[in-house]
């Protein structure tokens, strides 16, 4: 892919790490945040080559962690996994279709809120953990499953917007022109 | 090729985050503050996107209601002068005799207002960010309220904004009592994720007569948070390890889940 589709991913990173942190909407209507780097990492692990897949979750990561209480680098590596898992896999999918995008989203989102905290729990640290995180764990792979698509479409609609169109072909065949009059 | 390829990225990306687990607090503090400013126009956008609305309503606002606006204002005011006059008759008198007893004199607190600038993008932790730093003198650990009651401490400093850990998340235990004769005292502790308006008041006495409704303020033991602001109220208790001691759910007085703005304390 081009220089474009690594701007747009780390652009959308970006955006969607402090709208997470500066919306607070969804967490005062369905008690819990979504993540919407997941649904991001689908999309490069399967539109983007490794090193933007391993760049995205380091930035990613980094980015999150740094507007959190985690510790910095927490989310890293879930974030990689995930997307490592889907890049070496992504021959045998169907990118194009959103169903296969939606259930990618959900695995995704259901996967790495897990593995953070794990990774937390390792740590020794003390995360906020009850019968309510199993909501909160079900609306994050909920919103991760619904955004997923709609990040799809809105790359495509940013790479319509900002890329060079394809040239199209001409109907126009020299060799069969027709020519009128006398020669 | 290609699978080694993949190891190598997968090596590289494992090493970076062991490095950053491994990393001193102190550095991690500073890749937190360097990574963390990278958002701050856009925290600079948002602040200015938060007011546009409450500029425009003051704007077309009438004269008539600017007025009584005003005329409430200076009433509240005058009666907030009279209070302030008593309070400090008040604190005169305690000082004076906490000189005849020969204990130490408290110092009176400022106040700084502090705009709520961003919350934690994690489910399992509760902070918010707000627009004071170290540049504005704010040191960790500083109590930050509302005119309703505590909310939190402050827990990281940067010279543009800092970081509040708020009542509920297992990293800010307050020490707290209960407004009843006995003035029981307890820990007021992590709370269930979901519901931010209710915490738990843990290692109460195990006798402790604790009615619905009876205040709960901070108790000033521990050092960090001054004695007597409000916290919230008792809900229910229950006994706990075959009664050796009580635990009760407290309803917090400040409503954590629209903070705007805040007051931090600074000594």
């Amino acid at each position: 892919m081009n220089v474009l589709n690594t701007i747009l991913i780390f652009a959308a990173a970006f955006l969607a790490v402090f709208g997470e942190a500066a919306l607070p909407g969804l967490r005062h209507l369905l008690g819990a945040q979504v993540d919407l780097l997941p649904a991001i990492m689908v999309y490069a692990a399967l539109n983007a080559n490794l090193t933007v897949v391993a760049a995205l979750a380091v930035f990613g990561g980094l980015a999150f962690d740094a507007l959190s209480a985690n510790p910095l680098g927490v989310t890293i590596l879930p974030l990689f996994v995930v997307g490592f898992v889907i890049f070496s896999q992504r021959e045998f999918i169907l990118r194009k279709v959103s169903f296969a995008q939606m259930v990618l989203g959900t695995v995704a989102s259901a996967v790495v809120p897990v593995l953070t905290v794990l990774l937390l729990l390792t740590g020794g640290k003390e995360p906020m953990l009850g019968w309510g995180s199993l909501w909160q764990w079900l609306v994050m792979t909920a919103g991760g499953a619904v955004a997923t698509p709609v990040i799809f479409a809105l790359f495509d609609w940013g790479h319509r917007a900002f890329g060079y169109q394809p040239r199209t072909e001409t109907s126009f065949r020299p060799d069969r022109e027709i020519l009128r009059g006398r020669n | 090729m290609f699978k080694q390829k993949n190891y190598l990225a997968l090596g590289a990306v494992t090493l970076v985050a062991l490095l950053m687990f491994s990393l001193p607090p102190r550095v991690t503090g500073r890749l937190k503050l360097a990574v963390g400013s990278l958002f701050l126009p856009l925290i600079g956008l948002a602040g200015t996107a938060q007011q546009l609305p409450v500029a425009t309503a003051d704007a077309v606002l009438s004269r008539r209601e600017l007025l009584q606006l005003t005329e409430n204002l200076r009433r509240e005011n005058d009666q907030l002068k009279v209070a302030a006059l008593q309070a400090d008759a008040t604190a005169r008198e305690n000082n004076e005799l906490r000189a005849a007893l020969g204990w130490q004199r408290r110092m009176p607190w400022r106040l700084k207002l502090a705009n709520v600038v961003l919350r934690d993008p994690a489910n399992w932790w509760r902070t918010v960010e707000v627009d004071l730093g170290s540049r504005d003198g704010v040191v960790e650990n500083l109590p930050v309220l509302t005119a309703d009651g505590l909310v939190g401490r402050v827990v990281s400093v940067w010279p543009t904004h800092s970081q509040v850990v708020l009542i509920g998340d297992p990293n800010c235990k307050v020490s707290a009592l209960v407004e009843n004769p006995a003035h029981d005292t307890g820990i007021i502790s992590a709370s269930g994720p979901l519901d931010n308006s209710l915490v738990e008041l843990t290692y109460l006495s195990g006798n402790a007569i604790l009615k619905s409704g009876q205040g709960v303020v901070t108790s000033g033991l521990g050092g960090v948070f001054p004695k007597g602001i409000p916290v919230g109220q008792v809900v229910d208790a229950r006994p706990v390890e075959f009664g050796l001691y009580s635990e009760a759910r407290v309803r917090l007085s400040a409503n954590l889940g629209a903070l705007e703005q805040v007051w931090v304390l600074v000594p």
